[in-house]
């Protein structure tokens, strides 16, 4: 066993009541989870609990609650973090209750879920938490029975010493464990003697979830409080000029209508501070259905805004005036292609390759801004009041929104206190808090407790997209078909999507990158695996294509490179590990029968991609009727490193792939003198169940690595792999996204 | 125009004042508090507002108040009253749920489908159940939800 130096700051393990104003824990009783509430119910007195490290309480009784730091948006780490807890603390991960920590930065480690890094950062830490909560037991126990802590055992939350036969529960040892200093040398189990982590668990909100309890922060409601909307520009590019409320305040449950500024003028932004408006117009009622009502009274008058500066991330960014239309955009990013770019990457002589090149193929990719379409739509409750404000906030960065609330509101961070609610999905979405800085001002304004709340459409033409991007790839040939030489080039509105050190770069003696980008009113964030969910599209499609020019298997074709790039890798600055790359790439070709006869007749595409420090490689099966892509089979091999919860993050898996393929069919945001042209589901094309794949089998590599991500890697390759099948069913080769009307 | 309704919901009565055109959805969230039924579009294209009406699937969102006189209503609340419908016990099983939004609108709609199709094919599911989207993507796991229970009926 290998002791490791407790190297967490013990900020990570302050205990609440040695902080002034520990009742950041309390009051959220609604947000705890789980059947062990039971116990609690039938306990006659308010339980006493005894803190062990920030995200452990034990009472007398041996109640044990385990705190879940990360907020959570169905990827499932209220029931993976807690876990590596449960392990290393020993209890039964059955009988313990989980609870959703709320922000606090002193206590909790890194609260952001996003880039797929919450297991991978928190796999010591939080693992640490629990064997620094169980060696405090076990010394308390080692004390009070005077014994060396060497003959102690545990077992599902009770100590035992063998050779008097004594044994005791934690909680009969908390509250002396509880007055203990939190260890400095603690030793973590070996992989190998997991009991808990690889098996799976069910999601400890799954009761709550199918009887449609009140967990989201769309369902928070308090005594008091009012429901808020805000009015925005209905384009890019504009303003609002002026308003008359005159009409809309006599409608019934209306309480005030009044403007905000989002952000005070010249405000230094992060980069997490996007909003696509800065001055919008709130309305503040009883009901949601009033405050809609009333919404369709006001008359705004809307004017073009001019050009404006900002600094974001203290960078000076240029956010240009006029109606954006998406036929420009297109055009737009195919004469940027004509241009030369910004050099990111070169290796070898790739000019003089293409000079030589007896052949080449050029092939230009191309995809459209998408909006996330979170199932819960954009929501915060706040209320302020003196210099704090207190929010249930549904958001995926507290830490990234608390300093810009703080900057705005002109209160210390301090007073800023966020409850985190479970989200109706985030893919991104909810780590730009604008919402939050917007119902903080509201209220205040309101000076009342309020709910804000986005419609559907708001959230729909509301901004903070995936850009719509642009790769062209070129590849030369000498006169054996040999591949000489790899050029991409890319680019996007407002950003490039390029990543300039990933797979094929470092497989090739001659390489180029270039990339350029167009500057756009039209807000971005990051959505599901940033810029990699087209970069795989466009990488994996043009794989496919030149290993059939030169009559190579497509697995085969990519393990060749792979092989390159391991043996004698070009260039130093490689971001992947070219023999996980491969584990994948094989895992799949042995799951999927690839080559086999049995399934020659098969349409199947492939494709593989690394990002978010993991691999995935799917093969998808699929047919052709009446103009439809059916996706018959989906085998998607995955290398995260350790799998905490086996069976959570094979419903990761499969959600990956189901919103790969709809958003490859049919994702599609399309812009018309600024606004959007898709307001709502009955406008944007969602993947619905009879779209789905008919089967998803979902294999994970067996190896010993520390978790890397899941959430994201999973999702990019799902692109490729259509685009390649699809040309295996139709013969067509498809450049451009969604595929879903060039079908038929 | 407010006036005052006398609803029934999950075998209880309410009275509501309320305008006579809000949708069923808001009644049940901003006036009666019960939240399990969900706001997701609001135009009838996403089911995640689907409730039942005298035992069939409806979108609330769609639903005036005043259409609902001495009619049943059914929410996800109220679908089984230990909260162990076959289909809730099916989605436990599966661990259907991401994010979970989306799921007391899938689970009304599979309810409904399977009380008037006990034993639906395939295809009756992903015809039954296209209203009703989940953005996480759990729709395979959805549908193997329904067939195990409708084997377990
Ligand atoms: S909210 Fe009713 S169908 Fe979407
Ligand atoms: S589980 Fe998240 S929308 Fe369905």
């Amino acid at each position: 066993m290998k002791k490791t130096e407790n190297t967490y700051s013990r900020r990570s393990f302050l205990k609440v009541s040695s902080l002034t104003g520990g009742g950041f824990m309390l009051g959220i009783s609604w947000m705890a989870s789980a059947k062990p509430e039971e116990k609690l119910a039938v306990m006659e007195v308010e339980p006493i609990w005894q803190e062990l490290t920030s995200y452990i309480k034990i009472t007398p009784e041996n109640v044990i609650k385990i705190y879940s730091p990360n907020p959570e948006f169905g990827q499932n780490v209220m029931t993976s973090m807690p876990m590596l807890i449960a392990e290393e603390l020993d209890v039964d991960f059955k009988s313990i209750i989980v609870e959703q920590a709320s922000y606090n930065p002193a206590l909790f480690n890194r609260q952001f879920t996003g880039g797929s890094q919450s297991i991978r950062s928190a796999w010591k830490l939080l693992r640490t938490a629990g064997a620094s909560a169980r060696q405090m037991i076990l010394t308390a126990a080692s004390q009070a029975w005077n014994v060396p802590v060497s003959e102690l055992t545990t077992s599902k939350g009770q100590v035992k010493h063998a050779s008097s036969g004594k044994t005791g529960s934690y909680g009969s040892f908390s509250t002396a464990a509880s007055k203990l200093p939190v260890p400095k040398d603690i030793v973590l189990k070996a992989n190998k003697g997991f009991r808990l982590l690889g098996t799976p668990q069910k999601n400890v909100e799954g009761t709550k979830i199918v009887h449609g309890k009140p967990l989201f922060g769309m369902d928070y409601t308090e005594a008091g409080m009012l429901i808020a909307m805000t009015e925005r520009p209905p384009a890019f590019g504009m303003r609002l000029k002026s308003f008359d409320a005159t009409a809309a305040k006599k409608m019934p449950g209306i309480v005030d209508v009044f403007t905000i500024q989002v952000y005070e003028p010249n405000q230094k932004l992060a980069m997490f501070d996007t909003r696509s408006f800065n001055e919008v117009i709130a309305v503040v009622g009883k009901t949601t259905w009033d405050v809609m009502n009333a919404r369709k009274k006001l008359n705004v008058v809307w004017e073009n805004a001019p050009e404006t500066k900002e600094i974001v991330n203290n960078r000076e960014t240029i956010v240009p005036g006029g109606l954006e239309s998406s036929a420009k955009h297109y055009a737009d990013m195919l004469a940027m292609d004509k241009k030369p770019g910004r050099v990111e990457r070169k290796d070898g002589e790739p000019e003089k390759a293409f000079e030589a090149a007896k052949h080449i193929i050029e092939r230009t990719y191309t995809a459209p801004f998408l909006a996330h379409n979170i199932m819960e739509p954009t929501n915060t409750f706040a209320h302020f009041q003196g210099n704090k404000v207190r929010f249930v906030a549904p958001i995926q960065g507290p830490d990234f929104i608390a300093n810009t609330i703080a900057t705005r509101l002109g209160i210390p961070k301090e007073n800023i206190e966020i409850n985190l609610a479970r989200m109706g999905g985030g893919f991104g979405r909810r780590a730009y808090g604008h919402y939050m800085v917007e119902a903080a001002l509201i209220s205040k304004q309101a000076n009342a407790p309020i709910k804000l709340v986005y419609s559907r459409e708001d959230d729909v033409s509301g901004g903070i997209y995936r850009p719509t991007y642009q790769l062209t790839y070129r590849a030369a040939f000498d006169e054996n078909k040999r591949l000489t030489a790899i050029h991409i080039k890319g680019g996007g509105i407002p950003e490039s999507p390029l990543h300039a050190n990933r797979f094929p770069a470092g497989a090739l003696d001659n390489y180029l990158a270039e990339s350029w980008s167009i500057p756009s009113n039209i807000t971005i964030g990051a959505f599901r695996a940033p810029r990699s969910n087209f970069n795989a599209a466009a990488e994996q499609s043009f794989l496919d294509e030149i290993s059939e020019y030169m009559g190579k298997d497509p697995i085969a074709f990519r393990l060749e490179l792979l092989q390159r790039a391991k043996d004698k890798p070009v260039g130093k600055n490689n971001d992947y590990d070219a023999s996980r790359y491969m584990g994948v790439l094989e895992l799949v070709r042995d799951k999927s029968g690839w080559g086999k006869p049995e399934n020659a007749n098969k349409k199947r595409g492939v494709a593989a991609y690394f990002c978010h420090n993991s691999y995935a490689a799917q093969v998808i099966d699929l047919h052709v009727k009446d103009g439809q892509v059916i996706v018959d089979h989906v085998i998607s091999a995955v290398d995260c490193g350790v799998v905490v919860n086996p069976e959570g993050a094979k419903n990761m898996a499969e959600g990956a792939a189901i919103d790969g393929i709809g958003n490859a069919l049919f994702g599609n945001l399309t812009f018309t003198e600024g606004r959007t042209d898709q307001k709502n589901f009955d406008t944007y094309r969602m993947i619905r169940h009879h779209e789905a794949p008919k089967k998803i089998d979902v294999h994970f590599v067996a190896n010993e690595v520390d978790p890397t991500g899941l959430g994201e890697p999973p999702f990019p390759p799902i692109f490729g792999a259509m685009a390649n099948a699809i040309y295996q069913a139709t013969g067509k080769r498809l450049y451009k996204q969604p595929f879903g009307n060039q079908i038929g | 125009m407010i006036k005052k309704f006398t609803l029934r919901i999950n075998k209880k009565t309410y009275t509501v004042e309320a305008d006579e055109n809000m949708p069923l959805l808001w009644v049940l969230r901003d006036v009666l508090d019960l939240k399990g039924t969900k706001y997701g579009c609001g135009v009838g294209s996403c089911g995640a507002c689907t409730v039942h009406l005298n035992g069939i699937a409806v979108r609330s969102c769609q639903l005036p108040i005043s259409s609902l006189a001495n009619q049943n209503i059914t929410t996800i609340e109220g679908l089984a009253e230990k909260g162990d419908h076959p289909v809730q016990k099916a989605w436990l099983d599966l661990d259907v749920a991401q994010c979970g939004y989306c799921q007391a609108g899938q689970i009304m709609s599979a309810a409904a489908l399977l009380k008037s199709n006990p034993r639906p094919s395939e295809e009756d599911i992903d015809n039954f159940m296209s209203g009703n989207i989940c953005r996480c993507g759990t729709y395979t796991r959805i549908k193997k939800a329904i067939q195990q229970a409708a084997a377990k009926k």
